[in-house]
């Protein structure tokens, strides 16, 4: 009983940074509709800040000071942050923002790094709070039991600003309609601003408390990341009642993992998520989201038209070049456009599925890692050949797009893309922490071409008809009746549903398609590293696809293979530096803000600005 | 005191208004009268540049409100009350109202929510009530009351007897003349030519973005073929 009594109150004091930071989260989504990729990196600055401030000022004042002005500086940060990178792309197609905060984590990690340098620092303990206290017979620190009362006043107080005061009317008006909000006279741009500001500085907050818990390190940023996210879906985006519960909901069954399912505590919280989403599709205390109902609908699509004569010719000549490479080339510019390939047709596969289908996933990295697992598995444990191997790796691919999909589909927007990310985490924890099977940590080696094709020219020509073909059939279905149901389900779910399409069986079938074209990309990719590890599963893995297709335009047919060309090239040279991950990021930031349409779509409307092209879509 | 000259307005790709001109003089109630889709809803939302006019221009008590953020448009004065209503659902109606306030204004009259719950009686027994509470009359009074707590000198409203009972439709013009009498000036759309003889000085009728015809009630009244031309009646 007294186990018990503990597990419950550590899991209480673990809530405490996560529902801060999560509440940030949820209110800036709930009121600006950006989904804040960047929230934990700020989750991130407020340790550090902290951290740096608990040095200079002494005692318990000082301990709490610091924290205090952690929340201040990481909010003042955000407000910079949000008037020269956000403001710019407010008006951008929806989610369009989600990729300039991509930008600003990396921009944050290479600034802690330069700043603070690599070493972790241990948090300080609170000063007074050092001890322990035994409650029936368990020892449990008092700063834990500190935070599990700090943590009602906080929500407190963050519920009296939103419910009682005209600020906090303001916000929840803007919530639902921020266009009439303006209309009646109130000045949206600093209302975004201030609830940036103040939810960076729950971030800031959330980040400083957990300090003698801890500490500060760089890695923080994406450790809390999938999280904080799912305790704001399960809560329900933009609730902070749904924040509170959630965040205690998952500590504390975090908690319990720890010590009767050790195995389980990665995969834990997203079981939760989905089972939570199955039953209320919308979180505990969220509301139904109704596209274009804040407000924000988009320039309408255009329709897609095959390549043109001059199209052709170019991609052809640009093919001819591919192919007479390894005549110039040596073998290291062959392996980068193997791997430019490869990363062309992942990020072709999710495009389908994005700019087409409408369908944004979260978590595609699910079935490009689920395919290259799938080949890895298959030549380890049974031998199989490489020609097997790649034939399977898109059916397993595939498959497991086919059943995940099965469950996300039944969502859509925001909730969707959570979820997608909830089942890739899923896959990904599974792999981790099954290492008898999967290898974990070690990932898996030894994964060899056959023999015919282990030379890099030759795996090179492999991979390039391969990649192309993909990316060909890719291009084909868009212009198939299938790829028509599958655009009319995206502009118009009821129109297309009124002339006979089962909307949710062509999403359902384009998810499985777009898995199994990612699963290609896996498998070949397995073969051209030799080795698989789990980070081809990761958030990052997924969030590099998505950031590609929305660089590279997502309402251009080209834009997944521009941008994928594009970023994996710019990698390439820009890895060499030091602070590469600064310059990446600003490099991003740029592009999202000078090139709202992505590089495919931005470069289509200058060309018809000065005439080279015909506009294909005047009534 | 409010001029709309040669304004183009297009809605995604659709090429909505038309070289529309005319205009609104203090005090008056004019009703700008049209057929669905002939414009109307467009013409509202490029006066408050909800929708900014790609040429033309829109001026108010002589200054130049085009491609003016709507939030400084409603600052100058310029009241709007949207065709579906958008109160905010999830707010009481005491927050609806609220979200609407603004400082006084010189030169017009200063609502507080007592007086509006004077001229609106129905939402005062409402007022801890959430906006999804209200019935369809309920919420087209709110909007209206929602934006006077801006104290507006001119006001926008947009089919306002769209979708109500009879009744309220009566209580409606009701306040629209109580409005006039207070001094403000109403820019009303509709398609119910009933409704405007009740409460407009002026019309004006535009189809496919142009404005056809403008004049005098009276006028309006006179030219019977007008009428059958552009409006359904």
């Amino acid at each position: 009983m007294g186990l018990f009594i503990a597990q419950i109150l550590t899991g209480l004091a673990n809530a405490s940074a996560l529902f801060m930071v999560a509440s940030g989260l949820s209110l800036i989504f709930g009121v600006t509709r950006i989904v804040n990729f960047a929230h934990g990196s700020f989750y991130m600055l407020g340790a550090y800040v902290g951290y740096s401030f608990m040095q200079v000022l002494p005692g318990a004042w000082g301990f709490w000071t610091s924290i205090l002005l952690a929340g201040l500086i990481v909010g003042l940060i955000g407000i910079v942050v949000e008037m020269l990178v956000l403001r710019p792309v407010y008006k951008a197609p929806e989610l369009f923002q989600l990729v300039a905060t991509f930008g600003v984590i990396l921009v944050i990690q290479d600034l802690t790094l330069l700043v603070w340098g690599a070493d972790d620092f241990l948090g300080p303990r609170a000063p007074g709070l050092k001890g322990i206290i035994r409650i029936m017979g368990e020892p449990i620190p008092k700063y834990d039991l500190a935070l599990i009362a700090l943590t009602p006043f906080v929500a407190f107080a963050l519920w009296w600003l939103i419910t009682k005061t005209r600020t906090g009317i303001l916000v929840r008006a803007a919530t639902q309609d921020r266009e009439m909000v303006g209309a009646l006279g109130v000045n949206q741009a600093w209302l975004f601003t201030g609830v940036f500001f103040l939810g960076c500085a729950l971030a800031g907050l959330g980040g400083a408390v957990q300090l003698p818990k801890g500490g500060a390190d760089l890695l923080m940023d994406f450790n809390i990341l999938s999280a904080i996210f799912v305790v704001v879906v399960i809560g329900g985006m933009g609730s902070l009642p749904g924040a509170y519960v959630a965040a205690v909901l998952i500590s504390v069954l975090n908690v319990f993992g720890v010590n009767y399912l050790p195995q389980s505590t990665l995969a834990l919280m997203f079981v939760v998520m989905v089972v939570v989403l199955i039953f209320r599709p919308f979180g505990l205390f969220g509301r139904e989201e109704v596209a274009g109902e804040h407000g924000q609908v988009g320039e309408p699509e255009r329709p897609i038209k095959p390549a043109g004569q001059s199209a052709r010719m170019i991609v052809m000549l640009g093919l001819g070049l591919l192919a007479l490479l390894p005549l110039v080339g040596d073998s290291f510019i062959q392996v980068l456009i193997t791997d430019i390939a490869i990363f062309c047709l992942f990020a072709a596969s999710l495009h389908f599925l994005l700019g087409l289908g409408g369908l944004v996933s979260f978590g595609h990295a699910a079935y490009f890692g689920g395919g290259a697992y799938a080949a890895a598995l298959l030549v380890t444990y049974a031998g199989t050949p490489m020609e097997l191997a790649l034939i399977l790796a898109p059916l397993a691919a595939g498959l497991t797009a086919i059943i995940f999909g099965w469950v996300c589909l039944r969502l859509t927007g925001v909730y969707f893309a959570m979820l997608t990310l909830a089942f890739a985490q899923l896959l990904w924890s599974l792999v981790f922490q099954w290492g008898d099977f999967t290898g974990g940590d070690d990932g898996l080696v030894d994964i060899w071409p056959s023999e015919w094709a282990s030379g890099t020219t030759t795996f090179y020509y492999l991979a390039l008809v391969l990649c192309i073909g993909g990316i060909i059939i890719l291009r084909h279905t868009a212009h198939s009746p299938f790829g028509y149901a599958l655009r009319g389900a995206r502009d118009s779910a009821r129109q297309a549903e009124a002339t006979g399409i089962n909307t949710k069986h062509v999403q359902w079938v384009a998810f499985g398609f777009a898995g199994a074209m990612a699963g290609i990309a896996g498998g070949l990719f397995v073969f051209s590293k030799g080795s698989i590890f789990p980070n081809e599963l990761e958030i990052a893995r997924s969030f590099d696809a998505l950031i590609v297709v929305f660089l590279g335009g997502v309402k251009t047919l080209a834009g997944g293979v521009v941008g994928g060309a594009a970023l994996e090239g710019a990698k390439d040279y820009i890895t060499r530096f030091e602070y590469w991950r600064l310059l990446l990021g600003l490099l991003i930031i740029f592009v999202v803000i000078l090139a709202p349409d992505g590089i495919a779509g931005t470069l289509r409307k200058w060309a018809e600005k000065i005439g080279l092209m015909k506009r294909e879509d005047r009534v | 005191m409010l001029e709309i000259k040669g304004v183009n307005s297009f809605y995604g790709k659709a090429h909505v208004l038309n070289d529309l001109s005319f205009d609104v003089e203090r005090g008056q109630v004019v009703a700008l009268l049209g057929r669905n889709g002939a414009g109307k809803t467009t013409t509202m939302k490029s006066v408050m540049q909800l929708v900014v006019p790609q040429t033309g221009s829109v001026t108010y008590q002589s200054a130049d409100i085009t491609r003016m953020p709507p939030h400084k448009v409603a600052k100058m004065g310029l009241g709007y009350v949207p065709e579906e209503r958008r109160i905010f659902t999830d707010l009481t109606v005491m927050e609806n109202l609220e979200v609407g306030r603004q400082p006084e204004r010189e030169g017009t009259v200063t609502w507080s929510e007592d007086m509006l719950f004077d001229m609106f009686p129905n939402l005062a027994e409402r007022r801890t009530n959430r906006g999804k509470e209200l019935s369809g009359g309920e919420q087209q009074m709110l909007t209206i009351a929602r934006t006077l707590m801006g104290n507006p000198s001119l006001i926008l409203l947009d089919e306002p007897s769209e979708g109500i009972a009879p009744v309220i439709v009566e209580e409606m013009a009701r306040v629209i003349l109580r409005l006039k009498k207070d001094g403000l000036t109403v820019l009303l759309s509709e398609q119910n030519l009933h409704f405007a003889q009740a409460v407009a000085d002026r019309v004006v009728i535009i189809e496919s973005g142009t404005a056809k015809y403008k004049g005098t009630l009276a006028e309006l009244n006179a030219q019977p073929e007008v009428r059958d031309t552009y409006l359904s009646v």
